[in-house]
């Protein structure tokens, strides 16, 4: 059974005298315990997709249309405080930044404690028992101490640890990631990201990682959705999407990975850059940066297709497909 | 923690320093002490006779160091009007005062903070946009002109508060007698204080708005939400404790300020305060008494300041008060 189900998401920011589309009917699933990487340029939309799946989408973003059906119910139409009651317990996040994420004032025994009081009927020392365990599985030194510490007290890796404890607090059945390792020191990512996986296999929670690094999503994911400008343009298991990409986006950004050029060369960058929201071309948003951009693609948007194992939104598949055909043959 | 305090202490010593500086400065040049003790009457050589006795022909420093002595004794000068020490004068019309003070700061802690909160939370409803047009109001009009109206209204035309004095008080010890024992005590302290706290109220409730907001828009009030806590919890355990921080600094220096703003609110009210009698002072051309005040004043602002820094490194985790003493 799938936990998680969204169908034809549509997210639109209420502007001055019109809205824009921010996420464009989007629909994907997620098995019980499998974990999903989010993928993409900056401004493609991940992070307004993790926050509409908490229905936390602040001012003037708000979810135009579709479901998102979670554990049976749907998302978009639960009441404010049903929905409360499912953010932080059966479904958490981690943000990306942990030194903003945590509050200032508080001591994290009273983060953490607050979160299980908050869903759990336990008397405060019931709650630190658990808050102390959850510590020790992030492997948090003698995690007693760090109940009475504040944040500014700790360094980023050890704060992020935190936050991935609190997390796993109460058992969740999915867990959202953006970003979770952008903000830290480059030594240390490679750690908390090890520690996510592993945490996440041993305890089978479901995973929605949002990153732009495709490296980090063929380490950590099972199944990959690629973003552009607010759509999915491609969709399917990581390794196929790592090893053989249908759409031009896709290819293109697995031909800028540093792996992909040899020494000497420079990086193979996509030309142009991300419409905004405001200026989404006609037809298919990617055509302006497109090398096989044909007359149809200014005007008539690509439906998504099944192809070569993968989920994938442009007219010219088979045409791509063809000129690697002729590519290997010549 | 001692470190501090101790670095704390020595600003603050430099600050009474120029303020003594200021005061001797008044002293020297306003007014002439000798026609203060013997009129017009006496000859040209008596006065100088009388000027070597008084020491007012030394240096400069000889005279600043003799004032500055004094006034570390609590010899703030004699006061011509009322022939009494300076300090005394002063210090029998403070309780009065600073029961003003206290009034008005009760209400203004007392309103700004619910207030602020609301308008922070719901800054669209129509009861969050009338309450920040009256605070401009309240921001724009004088002090005294704010008491005038209340008097106008509330005393003149219903007759419901009492338009001047202190009323009926109690003794408490030393010179301190209250208003806060009695009905009438009340009633008399009741307009006073809100015409004292009209000009900062408006003000706080504009502060404690705008810091709220700002938390409001940040990512562990985010996070707060995404591990699913309760809103009020979220708008007083989060958000509040993170508005009222720099609130506090801010909160020091205006109680100081206040206390310049008695004078315009005790001389509507005829409160028999400092502020009252400073006025009197200036009109008397007392220069002692004047001096004094000023740094009685001063010596308020000072204590209370410091006093405010330490509570603010206390209350604020991120604040290392050891640290800061380096
Ligand atoms: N409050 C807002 N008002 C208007 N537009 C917004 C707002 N927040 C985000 N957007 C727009 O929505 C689009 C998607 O933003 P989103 O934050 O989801 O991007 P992202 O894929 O997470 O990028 P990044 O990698 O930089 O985090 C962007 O074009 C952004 O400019
Ligand atoms: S639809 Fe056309 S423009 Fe879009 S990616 Fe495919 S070929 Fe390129
Ligand atoms: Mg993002």
């Amino acid at each position: 059974m799938s936990l998680l189900s969204v169908r034809d998401l549509s997210v639109k920011f209420a502007m001055r005298d019109n809205t824009v589309t921010a996420l464009n009917q989007i629909s994907f699933d997620l098995a019980k315990g499998e974990r999903l990487g989010i993928v993409g340029e900056s401004g493609a939309g991940k992070s307004i997709t993790g926050f509409a799946l908490m229905n936390l989408l602040s001012r003037p973003g708000f979810i135009d249309s579709g479901k998102i059906m979670f554990l049976g119910d749907d998302i978009v139409q639960m009441p404010e405080a049903k929905m409360r009651n499912i953010r932080g317990n059966k479904m958490a996040m981690i943000f990306q930044d942990p030194m903003v994420t945590l509050n200032p004032v508080l001591t994290i025994g009273q983060q953490m404690v607050e979160t299980l009081m908050a869903h759990r009927k336990l008397s405060k020392a019931e709650a630190e028992q658990i808050a102390i365990v959850k510590l020790r599985e992030v492997y948090i030194p003698s995690p007693e101490d760090r109940l009475e510490q504040y944040p500014h007290e700790l360094s980023g890796g050890m704060r992020q640890r935190i936050v991935i404890a609190i997390a796993l607090l109460l058992d969740p059945q999915l867990i959202i990631a953006d970003e979770p390792t952008t903000a830290l020191d480059v030594t240390i990512q490679a750690d908390i990201m090890e520690l996510l996986l592993e945490l996440c296999q041993s305890n089978k929670v479901g995973l929605i990682l949002i990153t732009h690094d495709l490296g980090v999503v063929s380490q950590m994911t099972e199944r990959t959705l690629v973003m552009y400008a607010g759509r999915i343009i491609e969709a399917g298991r990581t390794r196929e999407i790592i090893n053989d990409p249908q759409h031009p986006y896709t290819q293109g950004l697995i031909n800028a990975l540093p792996q992909q050029t040899k020494p000497g060369q420079r990086l193979k960058q996509i030309p142009g850059s991300m419409p905004s929201l405001t200026a989404i071309p006609k037809g298919c948003p990617f055509s302006p940066r497109c090398e096989f951009v044909k007359d149809r693609c200014h005007t008539e948007a690509p439906e998504t297709v099944q192809y070569a194992n993968v989920e994938v939104a442009c007219h010219e598949v088979n045409r791509l497909h063809t000129d690697k055909a002729e590519e290997i043959k010549a | 923690m001692f470190a501090y305090l101790v670095k704390r202490v020595f600003q603050a010593i430099a600050v009474m320093f120029v303020i003594s500086l200021i005061g001797f400065a008044i002293q020297d040049n306003l007014g002439d002490p000798l026609r203060e003790l013997v009129g017009q009457s006496v000859s040209e050589e008596v006065r100088q006779e009388l000027r070597d006795e008084l020491g007012l022909n030394d240096s400069f420093l000889t005279q600043y160091l003799r004032f500055a002595g004094n006034a570390l004794q609590g010899d703030l000068g004699t006061s011509y009007f009322f022939k009494e020490p300076a300090l005394d004068v002063i210090l029998k019309k403070l309780p009065a005062t600073m029961e003003l003070v206290l009034g008005a700061t009760i209400i203004i802690i007392g309103l700004s903070i619910p207030v602020g909160v609301y308008t922070a939370i719901y800054p669209n409803t129509i009861l969050s946009r009338i309450v920040m047009g009256v605070s401009i109001i309240g921001i724009s009009i004088p002090v005294f002109l704010t008491a005038i109206l209340m008097i106008f209204v509330f005393s003149v035309e219903y007759g419901w508060f009492p338009s001047y004095g202190r009323g009926e008080i109690v003794h408490v010890f030393g010179p301190w007698e209250t208003n806060f024992a009695t009905v009438d005590g009340w009633m008399h302290i009741l307009l006073p204080s809100v015409a004292l706290a009209s000009i900062m109220l408006p003000l706080f409730v504009r502060l404690i708005r705008a810091e709220m907001m700002e938390v409001l828009q940040s990512e562990y009030v985010k996070y707060a939400k995404a591990k699913g806590i309760r809103p009020w919890r979220i708008y007083f355990v989060h958000a509040l404790k993170n508005t009222l921080l720099p609130v506090i600094t801010v909160g020091g220096v205006q109680i100081g300020t206040m206390v310049a703003y008695t004078i315009l609110t005790e001389t509507v009210f005829q409160w028999p305060g400092m502020g009252f009698m400073f006025l009197e002072a200036v009109n008397r051309v007392d220069t002692p008494l004047i001096v004094a005040y000023l740094i009685v004043v001063g010596f308020i602002f000072v204590v209370t300041n410091t006093i405010v820094d330490l509570i603010y490194g206390l209350v604020n985790p991120t604040v290392n008060l050891a640290r800061m003493g380096a």
